[in-house]
């Protein structure tokens, strides 16, 4: 039995990258600020003083350069990890990513493959205004070719970034800033969790929550709350939105009959429409309610906090969004 | 020649940069100001010595660190406080905060929270100012970092062949976050083959200068010389000019890539200091005067400051508005 501790979200991705990078050589790092200052979050620390500056690399503020020498590394064998500063950059990359590195494979008759890690960060919460504050795993998802990887536990953190850098094809891995100070349990040893598994991360019986990154946090809060008013919350962290554990949210939803999708991101075409149209495909006759979808509106992120906080979710919109489908039916 | 009067305007406003931007340093360490904020102490010689050149009619693009062109601009600090502060009453509204102050009105852009994205901003404000016949000009201030963007590389090229009415300022505070823009260390590559900036530049076929961006009066000149010529339309021209922050890259940077020392011997060649050693040389004002109009300085601050903390935040109801021209989002 491997020793467990009690790690940050940024301990907890910190040892996966330490250990992946003591395991395979193939693994590289770079990205703006990874090595002499250990990211600007702490997430790289450590990492140049002991694989030094040939296997983490501090590169210059051009994104456009240094994520499609990760595409074109990874066609030749390496396995790299490559930093966006902010996932809001991915304009100025967007490029490499999503007509390179995601199609590659497709458009050569599968005859390669795209070991690529592009480790972004996410989300609002911090009044870091519009370029900096936006989620847009959507627009990744979106793009066939690129799975989409994002944890909200340090200990989901530490394995799927394990599983994602030994995975053989270009990946997104989001990392919400709200996570990163929050703390549980990680085993010391390596290990892995298999793309497109999701998480119960609390049974309950009256209706299902599906929600992604931080807001699995909120709806974790919501579904405290409301246990005492007698209704039972399932919540369900899907950990990768490509590939989708769709089995897992259908069996959910046939047992409760109720859907809340609580999603960061932007509300039109997003993750939480595209999963409502999954559910009312497959499970139109077990569902009680409306589905109902508690995302940000279709504006931009807003910099002072009363108004930043009037767009994003929350747990108090979760309650209310349950509430609202429980009483139904 | 500069007027006597005209050099006293310069000093106050490089005193009133320096006051706004003490005074924010303070305000976020006690936790009054959220977000993300850099602050410009240490590079005021470059913005007033490049905006002193500007007339009515003539735009600049700024960066993340766009306090100081947008007082060299003339912008209220009382509502760049209040925006800081996310009131209603601030430049933006609240809206865009520290990142994103801009006003047109008075010819500034907007701040930016992408790295190298005023670059094209800039080439487009000058090829409609050409178009229109005008003969003002575009001021495009970027750092060292910045330089290595694709966007600002493809801007100089077009500015170029299109021999468009701008002004590159470069920036060159030695660092790009923690990466060194001339000193590389053993841990970090070089982010560029060429000696400086200017150096590349004339391989775009762009008129290039060094200058000593401690100094206002030499920034001065050299933008003199540099506006001139866009103004009878014989195209771009860049400055890079050497200067230094004091603050860390961002509030809270904890500085892991610098020492104590470095800081204390920029602190020696002080912009302020330099000029105010000058003026007195030059007879232009008695340091009783230089004195008086710092306190102004200081004062004129602490008034926004008041300002701000008396303004009220936006209404909840106001971020659904300004996505578009119309009501709709
Ligand atoms: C496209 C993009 N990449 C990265 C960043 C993150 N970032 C913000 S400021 C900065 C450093 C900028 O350096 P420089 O241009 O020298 O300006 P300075 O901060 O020194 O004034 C970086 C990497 C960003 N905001 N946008
Ligand atoms: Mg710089």
């Amino acid at each position: 039995m491997s020793e467990v501790r009690e790690l940050t979200f940024v301990e907890a991705l910190n040892e996966a990258l330490m250990q992946e990078m003591e395991r395979d050589p193939s693994v590289i790092v770079m990205g703006e600020d990874v090595g002499v200052y250990g990211g600007i979050f702490g997430v790289t620390k450590g990492l140049l003083e002991k694989f030094g500056p040939n296997r983490v690399i501090d590169t210059p503020i051009s994104e456009a350069g240094f994520i499609g020498a990760g595409v074109g590394a990874a066609a030749v064998g390496l396995r790299p990890v490559v930093e966006l500063m902010f996932v809001d950059f991915f304009g100025v990359c967007m490029d490499q990513i999503y007509n390179q590195a995601a199609k590659m494979r497709y458009m050569f008759g599968g005859k390669i493959k795209i070991p690529l890690t592009i480790r972004t960060t996410i989300g609002g919460g911090v009044s870091a205004a519009a370029q900096h504050s936006q989620v847009l795993y959507s627009i990744f998802m979106h793009v066939p070719g690129l799975k989409v990887v994002v944890p909200s536990t340090p200990y989901d953190a530490k394995g799927l970034l394990i599983s994602a850098i030994r995975d053989d094809n270009p990946k997104m891995f989001f990392e919400h800033k709200l996570l990163y100070g929050i703390k549980g349990p990680v085993p010391k040893e390596p290990y892995t969790i298999p793309f497109g598994v999701a998480d119960v991360k609390a049974e309950g019986s009256d209706v299902t929550v599906v929600a992604v990154a931080y807001m699995v946090h909120e709806a974790l809060k919501a579904a405290d709350e409301l246990r005492k008013e007698g209704i039972s919350v399932e919540v369900i962290d899907p950990r990768t939105l490509v590939p989708f554990d769709k089995e897992t949210i259908f069996k959910s939803v046939k047992k409760t009959g109720r859907l809340v999708i609580v999603d960061e991101d932007y509300d039109r075409a997003g993750f939480a429409s595209w999963v409502a149209a999954l559910v009312a495909d497959e499970c139109f006759g077990y569902l009680d309610a409306p589905i109902k979808r508690v995302t940000t509106p279709n504006v931009p992120i807003p910099f002072s906090p009363p108004l930043e906080r009037e767009v994003l979710p929350n747990a108090k919109k979760i309650i209310k969004a349950i509430k609202e489908v429980v009483k139904k039916g | 020649m500069l007027t006597h009067d005209k050099m006293i305007n310069m000093y106050y406003t490089m005193c009133l940069i320096r006051a706004f931007e003490d005074r924010v340093h303070e305000l976020f360490a006690q936790g009054k100001i959220p977000g993300f904020v850099h602050l410009y102490a240490g590079e005021e010689a470059v913005a007033v010595g490049v905006i002193a050149n500007l007339k009515r009619g003539d735009f600049i693009t700024s960066t993340h660190r766009g306090h100081g062109h947008c007082i060299a601009m003339g912008v209220d600090v009382r509502g760049m406080m209040a925006e800081l502060f996310g009131r209603r009453t601030g430049t933006c509204k609240g809206k865009g905060g520290s990142m994103h102050i801009a006003d047109f009105e008075k010819g500034m852009l907007g701040a930016n929270g992408i790295v190298g994205a005023g670059g094209p901003l800039a080439i487009g404000a000058a090829l409609a100012l050409k178009y229109k016949g005008t003969d003002n000009v575009v001021v495009c201030f970027a750092g060292d970092g910045a330089q290595n963007q694709g966007a600002v590389l493809e801007s100089l090229n077009l500015a170029a062949v299109w021999k468009l009415p701008v002004i590159f300022v470069v920036e060159d505070n030695q660092y790009a976050i923690s990466l060194r823009s001339l000193t590389p260390s053993a841990l970090q590559p070089r982010v560029s083959t060429a000696k400086s900036v200017a150096e590349r530049a004339i391989g775009f076929g762009i008129p290039s200068i060094t200058v000593d961006g401690q100094d206002v009066l030499a920034v001065y000149e050299a933008a003199k010389a540099a506006v001139e010529r866009a103004r009878r339309g014989e195209g771009p021209s860049l400055l890079d000019c050497k200067t230094y922050r004091y603050y860390g890259h961002f509030e809270g940077d904890p500085m892991v890539y610098r020492s104590r020392e470095e800081i204390e011997e920029w602190r020696k060649r002080d912009p302020i200091l330099i000029f105010k050693d000058k003026l007195m040389r030059m007879g232009v004002a008695t340091e009783e005067l230089l004195n008086q109009i710092r306190t102004k300085a200081v004062s004129e601050v602490e008034e926004a400051v008041k300002f701000a903390e008396e303004s009220p935040f936006p209404e909840p109801s106001e971020a659904y508005t300004d996505v578009f021209t119309d009501p709709y989002y």
